[in-house]
């Protein structure tokens, strides 16, 4: 029989296929959103927690996680959801943040929460750049415009 | 036990109607990225009130779910302050209001934070992050306004004047918020602080606090509230249970 360990290995790999519906590049894993995976009986118990309050992501993202574990054969499946501690991108991974730039979303970064200006345009890395808006297409990013190439992009809030 | 389901109620309703109300300008904002703006605060208020609705659902019991506490109730037993289901009025009442709500929230979920009740305390550590932007995007509005043209002046003002009589409420203490150990009253000199430094910076005299109309958080709500309940809720009334 499997240990334990390596099962739950496994489902974090197996969760590493599901994506953030907003944001394609980004698996939920980059995101940091999946706080716990523990088996209990039968029962799998994912525990997940949101990135702002209001996503209306969470449902998609926890209907997601179960299609794929369904498809590798976990049927019981249990999503919880938490708030404490309350999620920060901190917690997001550094290949995450490289995903989103290649992307064209400017990555949070420990310097600024929102920054006037200083945000590196992900077009062509200029960093003159102004903020056009706190709030952008989704809760988690800003809207920005590059002075020099004059490309407007997200940019992910430090959070 | 009924007085902290109460309280919890009381956040969720004012986080809900207020969603609710600002959610008015989706389409309509004055210019694409402030409708995102209120939009996205929108959002933010109705993912709170579900955070407090599902709590208040769990303590409730007997499957109680957090829709039949947000489409299922009457205006008598909505709890929220009668500042937060007032018509949208122009750009200046919108973001005005969401200046002095937001920071009364600000100070309200600050103290929230290290409350004995665990969950209360973690709701209010999660939303804090969001409020903090409602704070700093409406206060720099109300500047914006008060400091700008003469017809953006004079729109700023009439709004303080027809709102002010809102205010007092949000610092009138109920019995559910003691019960809860929550002194709203000790609130009101930093927030008026708060409210006054912003003011300064537009060239507004906070006014001198006059007659302040309540009754909202006992239930009696101004004629509005209706009107909201009446959009929000006839879907799940003329068809019970319905999903999307």
């Amino acid at each position: 029989m499997e240990k334990i360990t390596d099962t739950i290995e496994s489902i974090y790999e197996i969760l590493g296929r599901v994506t953030d519906p907003e944001v394609h590049v980004l698996t939920i894993l980059d995101l940091g959103i999946v706080r716990n995976v523990a088996l209990k009986d039968d029962e799998l118990i994912v525990t997940i927690t949101s990135t702002y309050t209001g996503c209306p992501a969470m449902d998609m993202i926890a209907a997601n996680i179960r299609m794929e574990l369904a498809a590798a054969g976990y049927k019981n499946v249990r999503i919880e959801q938490s708030i404490r501690p309350a999620w920060t991108t901190d917690w997001m991974s550094e290949a995450g943040k490289e995903k989103l730039k290649e992307y064209g979303i400017a990555p949070p970064d420990k310097r600024f929460t929102i920054p006037e200006d200083g945000v590196g345009c992900p077009r062509c890395g200029s960093n003159n750049t102004r903020l056009v808006s706190e709030f952008g297409s989704t809760a988690c990013k800003a809207l920005y415009q590059c002075r020099d190439c004059h490309e407007p992009f997200d940019f992910f809030k430090c959070h | 036990m009924k007085a902290t389901l109460d309280y919890i109620l009381h956040l969720a309703d004012n986080a809900l109607i207020l969603g609710q109300r600002n959610a008015e300008w989706c389409g309509h904002g004055p210019v694409l990225e402030q409708d995102i703006a209120i939009s996205n605060i929108s959002l933010d208020l109705i993912g709170q009130a579900r955070s407090f609705y599902q709590y208040a659902a769990e303590l409730k019991g007997s499957g109680t779910t957090e829709d039949d506490l947000a489409y299922l109730r009457d205006e008598r037993q909505f709890l929220n302050i009668l500042l937060v289901e007032q018509p949208k009025g122009d750009w200046a009442f919108t973001t005005l209001r969401q200046f002095l709500f937001s920071s009364y929230q600000q100070l309200l979920f600050q103290k929230l934070t290290t409350h004995a009740d665990e969950r209360l305390a973690a709701i209010a550590e999660k939303t804090l992050k969001e409020v903090n932007y409602h704070v700093r995007w409406s206060s720099e509005w109300v500047i914006r306004l008060g400091d700008g043209t003469e017809e953006s002046r004079s729109r700023i003002l009439n709004a303080i004047a027809s709102i002010w009589t809102f205010t007092g409420e949000m610092f009138m203490s109920e019995s559910f918020e003691t019960a809860s150990g929550i002194v709203v009253t000790e609130l009101e000199t930093s927030w008026r602080e708060k409210i006054k430094t912003s003011f300064a910076e537009a060239n507004i005299d906070a006014p001198d606090n006059t007659f302040m109309r309540s009754g909202g958080k006992k239930g009696i709500h101004s004629e509005h509230l209706g009107f909201i309940l009446a959009e929000m809720q006839y879907l799940q009334r003329s068809y019970p249970g319905c999903e999307w």
